[in-house]
């Protein structure tokens, strides 16, 4: 049985070369945006903008600028969480999404049916329809390539190892190696989906932000949509109860009424 | 800043918003009728009988309108057997889509058996084959096929709001009342629906009294669970700050909940505050799905 794998990205040594963006496509064929006509974001240099069905990797670029002379640009390769507690496997009504036996998380494509139930069950807003399939895509951590002992095409293709696949226990020690040596250097780090006790169970995709998680487009707590069911169910049925209560009051009181009032012939 | 604004719109919109109002509409209508048809009069049988047949139209309605709009509609079994293993059943108990879809056929399918039995009473049906299935479905098997359907009417009514509260998407997953709210509103339009519709049938006055004195109550349940939603929502209610938030505060409060409250008090013409309701409920639903789903989670998470 192969040992839980996944990525750590450094996002302190990413240069926003988008190589990993290209290797992803490339590796798994998926589409051009708007049929290869280029379309520019207009209010900054990263034109992908967000993780959807055909882009499985997303350079964010953040741009921290006071004034002309005075920020600095974060850049973080995000890809999906590959969560080990996750929610869009947790709603999946059609048994599409697996957990793989490298503790990934794949969306069999011939299984969904494209119902988008896992879209809004993902706390990181990772997936989307792919519009050539029809049904939700997102990184596979590239399980073909794990399948015959290869590294995923992104890690593969980042020319600055911001990007590190392995095993997750191996590269948990990495990370925490690197996040002393930047303390050490001044340098506000922290890990955020390594925590095996910490929300979701950890994130066998995690990374090393030196800035709050939400700067990133990171939710601080992500959390199953599950966390809503028992007491929404509750409400629900209380609200059920009430109303059927209701009725049936009303056609008793109706029929009291009918036997008291006139010609009703008094109650028996 | 709320966690769920960081999660993705799901495109859940022209099927899906009809769809929760047919659904929740026939899931309320199947109840009342079920009602009366245990604790009613015979002179509720017409109400009985249009409630039925609006159920049984809804749930068809809604398993079209559900099918239409997956990403391979050819693939909506896949929502109850499993595709690589037929003929193994696909059900998460924890998944309210997954116990939707099978509470959507079962729905489906009392009801339709109720409507058929309904027909064959009124001698309507003209079909052997289906006059043969109505008949079967008379007295106490009738009782049981309808009461069924009208607890079954209840569950479709409210599970969409479940469903949308089992996400991390804003609004639908800040508050856990919106399955209350939707079958009061489904309980309240399947009322309106009955007062326009059933005197077609036969309905008699009384009938229609108790049906505009339910809806009234029905309506005062919406109002304060909508008044609860709202509340829970806590910082998150700045999402109303738009189009949607005008429309949920004018035309599902005041036209769809107030003003047709009024009119059954001043004992105003029915037909017109059943519309006004059915609009109201229409509403509901498109502007809490579509308020979250014009959320651009990027925008805001850039702070934008």
């Amino acid at each position: 049985m192969p040992e839980p794998m996944g990525f750590f990205t450094d996002t302190t040594v990413c240069i926003g070369c988008k190589a990993c963006e290209v290797a992803c496509k490339e590796w798994n064929q998926l589409p051009a945006e708007n049929g290869g006509i280029g379309e520019l974001s207009g209010d900054s240099y990263d034109n992908t903008r967000k993780l959807d069905g055909i882009h499985w990797r997303h350079v964010r670029f953040i741009e921290q600028f006071k004034g002309p002379y005075d920020g600095r640009w974060l850049m973080m390769s995000d890809v999906c969480k590959h969560c080990v507690q996750a929610g869009c496997l947790e709603v999946c009504p059609t048994g599409a999404i697996i957990r793989t036996e490298f503790d990934t998380v794949v969306i069999q494509s011939d299984v969904c049916n494209g119902c988008r139930a896992c879209i809004a069950a993902c706390p990181f807003g990772v997936i989307d329809v792919n519009p050539v399939s029809g049904t939700a895509q997102k990184c596979t951590l590239c399980y073909d390539r794990l399948k015959v002992g290869l590294e995923p095409a992104c890690s593969k293709a980042c020319p600055t190892d911001s990007i590190q696949f392995g095993s997750i226990v191996e590269l948990r020690t990495r990370a925490h190696k690197r996040v002393d040596q930047l303390k050490a250097q001044g340098v506000k780090a922290e890990l955020y989906g390594a925590d095996p006790d910490g929300a979701l169970g950890g994130l066998n995709s995690f990374y090393l932000l030196v800035d709050e998680p939400e700067v990133y487009g990171l939710p601080r707590k992500p959390a199953l949509p599950s966390r809503n069911l028992a007491k929404s169910a509750s409400f629900s049925f209380a609200s059920a109860a009430v109303l059927g209560v209701l009725a049936l009051v009303g056609l008793r009181k109706r029929r009291m009424d009918e036997m008291g009032g006139p010609g009703g012939g008094g109650a028996s | 800043m709320s966690d769920t604004f960081f999660s993705g719109a799901p495109h859940w919109t022209w099927f899906i918003i009809p769809y929760f109002f047919v659904g929740g509409l026939a899931g309320g209508a199947c109840f009342l009728a079920a009602a009366l048809d245990w604790f009613g009069r015979p002179e509720d049988r017409p109400v009985v009988r249009t409630g039925y047949d609006i159920a049984a139209v809804g749930a068809i309605l809604s398993g079209l309108l559900l099918t239409i709009d997956l990403g391979r509609p050819l693939r909506f079994w896949h929502m109850l057997f499993q595709s690589e293993n037929f003929p193994a059943l696909m059900f998460k108990g924890w998944s309210p889509i997954s116990f939707g879809a099978w509470a959507i056929l079962l729905f489906g399918l009392l009801s339709v058996l109720s409507a058929l039995g309904a027909r064959t009473e009124e001698g309507r049906l003209q079909m052997p084959a289906l006059r043969a299935v109505g008949g079967l479905v008379k007295g106490g098997v009738a009782k049981l096929v309808g009461g069924a359907g009208g607890l079954l009417g209840l569950f479709i009514a409210g599970y969409t709001g479940i469903l949308l509260s089992v996400t991390n998407r804003p609004i639908w997953a800040d508050s856990p009342w919106l399955g209350a709210l939707f079958i009061a509103s489904g309980v309240s339009t399947g009322a309106a629906a009955l007062i326009l519709l059933s005197p077609g049938r036969g309905a008699t006055e009384r009938s229609l009294g108790w049906l505009s004195s339910f809806d009234t109550k029905a309506l005062v349940v919406e109002l304060l669970v909508l008044i609860a939603f709202i509340v829970s929502l806590g910082s998150v209610n700045r999402v109303w700050v738009s189009i949607w938030g005008l429309l949920l505060l004018v035309g599902v409060v005041w036209f769809g909940i107030l003003a047709p409250l009024r009119m059954h008090a001043q004992r105003r013409p029915l037909a017109t505050a059943a519309r006004l309701v059915l609009v109201g409920g229409f509403l509901l639903r498109l502007t809490t799905i579509l308020a979250s789903e014009a959320i651009d989670r990027y925008r805001v998470a850039a702070g934008l």
